[in-house]
């Protein structure tokens, strides 16, 4: 098997993460990597807990990797992370939103959202938390999470030598949100200690 | 050469039309609907469209078979089920242009409501079957396939599964080939199914298999990877890439491209130099079962398990006991299962029925699934497709002849579901006197599979105007003489319709219609809801309607404005008038 990485975004459905992983991948790609990407749709996109997975390298064979083989896992909410954490390598790294969704059954008062979520992924994995919402808020808008949170995933990866990333960006979101693109990659970049 | 990150429906679409393809029909359904989302781009080389159901758009693309050209349709895999009758047929009949028929499996139910392993299908209709692996191979299959349908006389089916149809790879695209139209030529010896014909045309199906199966030993789409002598692995589709991912490197691979027939030649000379044999498939022991009844001695389901998706760790741990490093990091995230967007006009529906416990209902397969869930639970049974009605008129049969009077029977499918199958359901209502009441929960999208257009919402798969079918003229001219329409989301309205239609001396359905708030083509009300605090008084009322927006918090409602679309179905629940709305 040649080695390759791994990365895994979770998040709601509808929390972006689809655009994010366009994204990495058209980097990737055009960094020379073979690619590929998986994703789930249908029903799971109602509000469902949703998952997108990345794979790249030389030469890549499955599209999804099992439990213990991610290198990243970027979680859009923070009991998502805790839900695919069993999917992280164990010296793998976590870029976390530190954002909170109820589910139903939740609202509905019939559970709790469980307590100590942040703290028991960074009793166990190098973790990168941050509020990428509030940080996509105070650019202008909060639909701009999910590039946010790429940008802290390129750099908790050590990844900015593998492409421009702010040309890829620039390229892959629509032209009207592009400086709002950019100024959120660069703020969660910088929310990140490398 | 300039590669495209395609996902394995979108390569199945440019497969189609680099084979030269003309006519292609389906109806949508997950993880295959994303084949027709992409064929409109090629428009104008080839016809496609949205057919009211799956056996129609079978039928569709067999008759512009029969007509000369070659032809697409496509189908989730219970899509199948509706579909089998025309397939079955038209592998008897045969063909004139090429025909590919789609399945798309599910396994691991992502979206679905079972997880049918649909190679036997392919075997059972006595077609060829073709099983790519990633997005390259579906561009490639697609192409190899209308060939094979042609020199082989038969539809072939072309089967993907979930995380193959729905994962994205680098493909290289080629250019499109014109397929060349003969002459028509009326041929009833061949197309009319009558049982002579049949009865002739049976030999000539086993010897086209047996063809194949001559072919397959030296096809290239059946590949040897010989890389030792001490692990065999013969796998296909989306398990070969977890089995390479999972084996050994010196473990050599039969990556089997053709898997209908089984080239059970290449499979015993490949056996013959392998110290031990795996077969590594997704859901059952297809090949397994007739590799062992061919007398070849391997292993498979008793490792791997017959059930659920795989992936190279499932594989490696079953295989060879390697357990993954995976960490559990001591909390429990609770389950978020999807549930009906807020704004969504079923809620009003299902919330007023939840207030009826006499109320037996049978559901249907879209978005209105959901309206089982807690909180709402207003869903009796859930089986196919246009089951709703007809479900439910069984239900209420078997009440009537078991003496119980204390239920009131309802069968609910939406707009998209009705013109699928659930217009024989309403015929049969009426036709038998059932004592039920119809409802169409008409959201004038497929909402499930991702808003695609049906017959009646005005629109084609081209996105032109076509012809609107009107659900409640339908109904009228079934016998309904009593449609009554209403707003699901004025929950009085909602409330004062069922009692209507049960009440009724006229046979009675009802049509319950909102537009989804999805629909982009639309321009919608959309405001914002929100809690007076003093007012409420954590009664937990608006809970019950089960929408995402709303939740407790510090014992009083609370409104995410985020997701709050100000539909006001909370509000109207609220018994202290502690939410209102505010226009935006």
């Amino acid at each position: 098997m040649t080695k390759t990485k791994s990365a895994l975004l979770v998040g709601v459905g509808g929390q972006g993460a689809i655009l994010t992983a366009k994204v990495l991948v058209n980097g990737l790609m055009e960094a020379g990597y073979d690619v590929k990407m998986s994703e789930v749709h249908g029903m799971s996109q109602r509000g469902g807990s949703v998952s997108t997975q990345v794979h790249w390298g030389e030469k890549v064979n499955s599209p999804v990797i099992g439990k213990g083989a991610a290198d990243i896992i970027v979680a859009f909410e923070k009991m998502e992370a805790v839900r695919y954490a069993d999917y992280l390598k164990p010296d793998g790294i976590a870029v976390i939103n530190d954002y909170e969704m109820a589910s139903s059954s939740i609202a509905a008062g019939l559970t709790q959202y469980p307590e100590g979520c942040l703290e028991a992924m960074q009793a166990h994995f190098k973790c990168h938390v941050l509020k990428a919402g509030e940080i996509a808020q105070s650019l202008g808008s909060a639909k701009c999470m999910n590039i946010v949170l790429f940008g802290s995933m390129v750099k908790a990866l050590g990844m900015d030598d593998v492409v421009d990333w702010e040309d890829v960006i620039a390229r892959t979101v629509p032209p009207k949100f592009k400086e709002l693109n950019l100024n959120a990659y660069r703020a969660g970049h910088e929310a990140v200690q490398a | 050469m300039d590669r495209k990150l395609l996902s394995g429906n979108e390569a199945i679409a440019r497969g189609a039309y680099e084979a030269g393809v003309k006519v292609c029909s389906a109806y949508p359904g997950t993880p295959s609907t994303e084949i027709f989302e992409n064929l409109p781009k090629y428009k104008d080389s080839l016809y496609c469209e949205w057919a009211p159901n799956e056996k129609v758009a079978t039928e569709v693309a067999y008759g512009a078979s029969i007509a000369g050209v070659r032809s697409l349709c496509a189908m989730k895999h219970v899509g199948v089920n509706v579909a089998a009758d025309p397939i079955f047929t038209a592998a008897y009949n045969g063909v004139s242009g090429g025909m590919v028929i789609i399945s798309a499996d599910d396994p691991s139910m992502h979206s679905s409501q079972n997880e049918q392993d649909n190679r036997y299908y392919a075997k059972a209709a006595k077609i060829a079957m073709l099983e790519p692996s990633d997005s390259q191979e579906c561009l490639d299959f697609m192409k190899a396939a209308y060939d094979f349908s042609e020199e082989y006389d038969m539809p072939v089916m072309v089967r993907t599964t979930t995380r193959v149809a729905h994962s994205k790879s680098l493909v290289a695209t080629g250019e499109r080939t014109e397929h060349e139209v003969p002459a028509y030529k009326r041929d009833t010896g061949k197309y009319i199914s009558s049982p002579a014909n049949a009865y002739r045309h049976h030999p000539k199906v086993e010897e086209n298999l047996r063809k194949l199966t001559e072919y397959g030993k030296t096809s290239p789409l059946n590949r040897v990877e010989m890389n030792g002598t001490k692990i065999g692995v013969v796998t296909a589709s989306i398990a070969y890439y977890y089995a390479k991912d999972a084996f050994p490197e010196d473990a050599s691979f039969l990556k089997l491209g053709l898997t209908n027939p089984l080239p059970m030649d290449l499979i015993r000379d490949f056996a013959a130099k392998v110290d031990k044999l795996y077969v590594i498939e997704e859901l059952d022991g297809f090949m397994e079962d007739q590799m062992k009844a061919a007398g070849i001695d391997c292993v498979g389901k008793e490792l791997i398990g017959n059930m659920y998706e795989l992936n190279p760790q499932i594989v490696k741990e079953r295989v060879f006991g390697e357990k993954s490093p995976a960490t559990d990091v001591g909390v429990t995230a609770v389950s978020r299962p999807p549930a009906l967007c807020p704004g969504c006009p079923h809620r009003g529906f299902f919330y007023t029925m939840s207030k009826h416990k006499d109320f037996v209902i049978a559901g249907d397969i879209g978005c209105y699934t959901l309206g089982g869930s807690a909180p709402l639970n207003a869903l009796d049974s859930v089986v196919c497709m246009g089951g709703g009605f007809s479900v439910a008129m069984g239900m209420a049969k078997a009440f009537e002849a078991a003496g119980i009077t204390d239920k009131k029977v309802f069968g609910v499918l939406g707009d998209s579901t009705f013109f699928h199958s659930g217009m024989t359901g309403a015929a049969e209502i009426v036709y038998n006197n059932g004592n039920l009441i119809p409802v169409v929960l008409d959201n004038s999208i497929t909402g499930m599979t991702g808003h695609q257009d049906n017959p009646g919402t005005g629109f084609n798969l081209e996105g032109d105007i076509a012809e609107k079918l009107a659900i409640e003229d339908i109904l009228r001219s079934y016998g309904y003489k009593n449609v009554i329409i209403v707003d699901p989301q004025d929950l009085k309205a909602m409330e004062q319709a069922i009692q209507d239609a049960l009440n009724s001396t006229e046979r009675a359905a009802i049509i319950a219609r909102r537009p989804c708030l999805l629909i982009k083509r639309i321009k919608h009300d959309i405001g914002k809801c929100k809690v007076d605090t003093t007012k409420c008084i954590g009664c937990r009322r608006c809970i019950g309607v089960g929408c995402p927006a709303i939740m407790i918090e510090n014992k009083k409602a609370k409104i995410d404005m985020t997701q709050c679309v100000g539909c006001t179905v909370c509000a109207q629940v609220c018994p202290m008038g502690a939410i209102s709305r505010e226009e935006k």
